[in-house]
């Protein structure tokens, strides 16, 4: 079976690992091999997370630079700051709402134009999305959702084999009972932000 | 019923390396558990935990690693099959035990894993402990992948009882922290009760019993060797001239990068996953008719060490290499291409590295440091011991746990942090060898881990400094494990007595004792002042909960602070607690309400009082 690696870079708190979870789940549900890795512990307080999920026949579980198939971001600077683990066919699916990393704030560097990164971000890969997910998440209920919004433009935009059913399944499976609804809601209206731009 | 002990045989559960281990050791009917956390092992002790409240499995959180050994050890010794958890700094710590245990052995399995963490992801080295299997003289399991975590670790029970010996599985971060499908097999119920037989000539280490058990020792360690040679955790896969030694997560990189560079029919693999004692035997006839042998293992060169060593015996002059100043590195972790570059190289195949985009003219994007986090009592501590001391020529000896971020800028309080427990005894040194005010700072699990004995060191050597503990009621750091000093009832989890940390420090005589409540500013400072002022050994109890731990138990409703049109753009509350809630949009400062929990601090310290509460709208 093909290998698709697919990186997916936030910052502590954006629930990117609900986010792998979840697609780790579609994966089985298609019998498509799956294993992922994570960071936890000190990576948590506030810093850049990274997970890596290799679909298809491998058996390594991180992915080197330049060898991601797909990157989903979860914040546009941390984006441009995982360039290098793309290359010319690397397809690019974020969030672009910003997230200014604390040093900005004490003037320890400056936060890029988003628009200007996106476009950057766009002529070096083979295709990008750029969703303003937090307002879709904010639409579907809470801003919270913004991972499962960015997993609809994910499934929605073909870039990974799996189908929309089997992501809802999976939603259905690892989200917390309560929400459910509104994650699915969120869903939709990723896929929504894809398919109709 | 938690998700591990599923009786769904057969089925495939999407779990992370730690919880294939729980659920190996439920598999392998594990009756007796000891830790204590740390990253990367903690969801595997957090899982057992959850376990032993659902089954007849005994459970602890010990205060330190050496604890949760001996306690492991006397359990193991009653005949009730044991692990013992923690991260790879944690077995320094049990080290003592670790080595004498060798010599007395268990009557029941004990399987102690030990967590290391090439990259230092969260850790403060990246030592390699596959060494203690050999300092130890105890085998040393090591598992490739989430699954095979789950099918060692119940080999690691059965290994230990055909020896009578604790035997170490050892991870790394990315076996710990990848996840997988796993598929589940039988459960044997476990037995936390057993009998302890009293054979003072085998377990009364005095020198003359110890002689003897060292020959005992040796020979399990002979029993191991033959074992390790018949072992099918390790194996061979492939076939041809060009040999390759590998272990753990370097196994699945080779793998890829003999496929991915064509070379099936010219490489065999030889996979370690019984790395102590080395399969002396399967080693010796493997580089036998290999032409070249790399080795590929992260952290230190034990493997390759040992095949030139018998290489040396069988006098075989292939060339073997591992690690080279062109090959691989005893920093870091490895990854796939780094292997796949390295095996093209030393093998002379063609290889062209896959290219990354061009990142050479893309704007510099901020650093993004982990951080305290909003509302993180930490903060207010180390802006008030900083406001009362500016007098003062202070260092700061800090130790482990969230707390070591205040070493950041613009807090910047932390100048030598060495190990858990550190901060205390370091302080002494510090206070003696210079003239400095020491001020040194711990967590309340960290004080219980290995603070005490350096505290009753400085009061009975009579050293001067102030020791500020951060209470926050819990260990924050590796995911809010319970501490001696939290209050389990409040987890509804009764059953623990929690011990008083104001109690203890005075009953060990410290000469001046002080209780603050951080999130009071002004009151806090004055009693700081106070405590740096007193010649001796002092200590300042910082007590507020966790904030993220508090919202966890719904203890903590966050009500969010604004910043007013009375702002006058001073801007302490950026440059001075720099509270991640804060950003500047339009050269304005702001608050952002989402992650506000509404500690106040910044509000005491704005000199325009124009911090308010936010009205609800």
């Amino acid at each position: 079976m093909e290998t698709t690696r697919l990186i997916v870079v936030a910052v502590g708190g954006q629930g990117n690992l609900l986010a792998s979870k979840v697609l780790g789940e579609a994966a089985l549900l298609e019998d498509v091999p799956v294993r992922m890795s994570e960071i936890h512990g000190m990576a948590q307080r506030g810093g850049v997370v990274e997970s890596a999920i290799v679909f298809g026949d491998a058996g390594s579980t991180i992915i080197s630079d330049g060898e991601a198939d797909i990157l989903l971001g979860f914040e546009p600077s941390e984006v441009v700051r995982a360039m290098g683990r793309c290359n010319s066919r690397t397809r690019v699916i974020t969030n672009t709402a910003p997230l200014r990393p604390f040093t900005v704030a004490i003037g320890q560097g400056v936060y890029p134009d988003v628009d200007g990164m996106m476009s950057q971000v766009r002529e070096r890969v083979a295709d990008l999305i750029a969703i303003d997910a937090l307002a879709l998440a904010r639409q579907a209920g809470s801003p919270m959702t913004m991972n499962i919004v960015l997993l609809g433009a994910l499934i929605a935009s073909g870039a990974l084999g799996l189908s929309r059913e089997s992501v809802e399944k999976a939603i259905a499976l690892r989200a917390k009972k309560a929400f459910v609804e509104m994650n699915l809601k969120a869903f939709r209206l990723g896929e929504g932000a894809v398919t109709t731009a | 019923m938690h998700k591990l002990l599923s009786e769904k045989i057969n089925e495939d559960l999407l779990m992370l390396g730690n919880e294939a281990i729980a659920r190996g050791a439920v598999e392998a009917g594990v009756g007796f558990a000891t830790t204590y956390p740390g990253t990367p092992s903690s969801e595997l002790s957090l899982n057992l935990f959850q376990i032993s409240r659902e089954t007849d499995l005994y459970f602890e959180y010990s205060t330190n690693e050496k604890v949760a050994l001996e306690v492991a050890a006397a359990a193991a010794n009653s005949g009730v099959r044991t692990m013992c958890m923690m991260k790879h700094v944690g077995l320094n710590v049990a080290a003592d035990p670790l080595v004498t245990l060798a010599y007395i052995g268990v009557t029941a399995g004990l399987v102690i894993l030990t967590a290391d963490d090439p990259a230092m992801f969260s850790s403060q080295n990246e030592q390699d402990n596959r060494y203690y299997g050999k300092l130890a003289g105890l085998p040393v399991l090591e598992p490739s992948s989430v699954e095979e975590a789950k099918e060692m670790t119940r080999a690691a029970f059965e290994l230990s009882e055909a020896l009578g010996e604790p035997v170490l599985l050892r991870t790394t971060t990315r076996i710990n922290h990848s996840s997988a499908f796993v598929t589940l097999k039988e459960i044997t119920p476990p037995v936390p009760k057993g009998n302890f037989v009293p054979a003072p000539m085998s377990y009364v280490t005095v020198p003359a019993v110890s002689r003897k058990l060292h020959v005992k020792l040796l020979d399990n360690l002979a029993k191991a060797s033959a074992l390790s040679d018949a072992s099918d955790l390790n194996f061979i896969t492939g076939q041809g001239p060009l040999g390759v030694i590998c272990n753990g997560v370097s196994y699945l990189y080779a793998k890829d990068a003999v496929k991915d560079l064509g070379l099936e029919e010219q490489v065999k693999i030889l996979r370690i996953g019984f790395s102590n004692p080395m399969p002396e035997w399967m080693i010796k006839d493997f580089i036998k008719g290999c032409k070249k042998v790399l080795v590929v293992e992260e952290g230190e060169p034990f493997m390759e060490e040992a095949v030139k060593a018998f290489a040396q015996e069988a006098c075989e002059t292939l060339p073997i290499q591992g690690k080279a100043d062109d090959l691989f590195s005893r920093l870091s972790e490895f990854d796939p291409a780094m292997v796949r570059e390295n095996m093209a190289r030393f093998f002379d195949v063609p290889y062209t590295p896959a290219a990354s985009v061009n990142t050479a003219d893309l704007p510099e994007i901020p650093q993004r440091p982990p951080n305290l986090c909003s509302g993180c009592s930490h903060r207010a501590t180390f802006y008030e011991v900083k406001k009362a001391a500016k007098a003062m020529d202070v260092m700061c000896p800090s130790d482990i746990g969230c707390y070591t971020l205040g070493f950041l800028p613009p807090l910047s309080m932390g100048d030598f942090v060495l190990c858990m427990g550190a901060s205390v005894s370091s302080a002494c040194g510090f206070s003696r060898a210079t003239d400095k005010k020491v001020v040194a700072f711990i967590g309340d699990s960290t004080f219980f881990h290995s603070g005490i004995t350096g505290l009753v060191n400085a009061v009975f050597n009579n050293h001067n400094f102030t020791l500020v503990i951060l209470d926050n009621g819990i260990t924050a750091m590796t995911g809010h494990q319970p501490n001696p000093g939290v209050d389990m009832d409040q987890m509804n989890l009764p059953g623990y007595n929690a011990i008083s940390i104001e109690k203890l420090v005075r009953s060990l005589g410290v000469g001046h004792v002080t209780l603050i409540k951080p999130f009071k500013v002004k009151k806090s400072i004055a009693a700081i002042e106070e405590a740096l002022a007193f010649k001796g050994v002092s200590v300042i109890i910082s007590q507020e909960p966790c904030a993220l731990h508090a919202k966890g138990l719904k203890l903590l409703k966050p009500r969010a602070f604004t910043v007013t049109d009375k702002c006058l753009d001073h801007r302490d509350c950026i440059n001075e607690i720099a509270c991640p809630s804060f950003y500047l949009d339009k050269g304005r400062v702001h608050i952002d309400a989402d992650t506000c929990v509404g500690c106040a601090v910044c509000a005491q310290i704005c000199p325009e009082n124009a911090i308010m509460p936010l009205k609800k709208k």
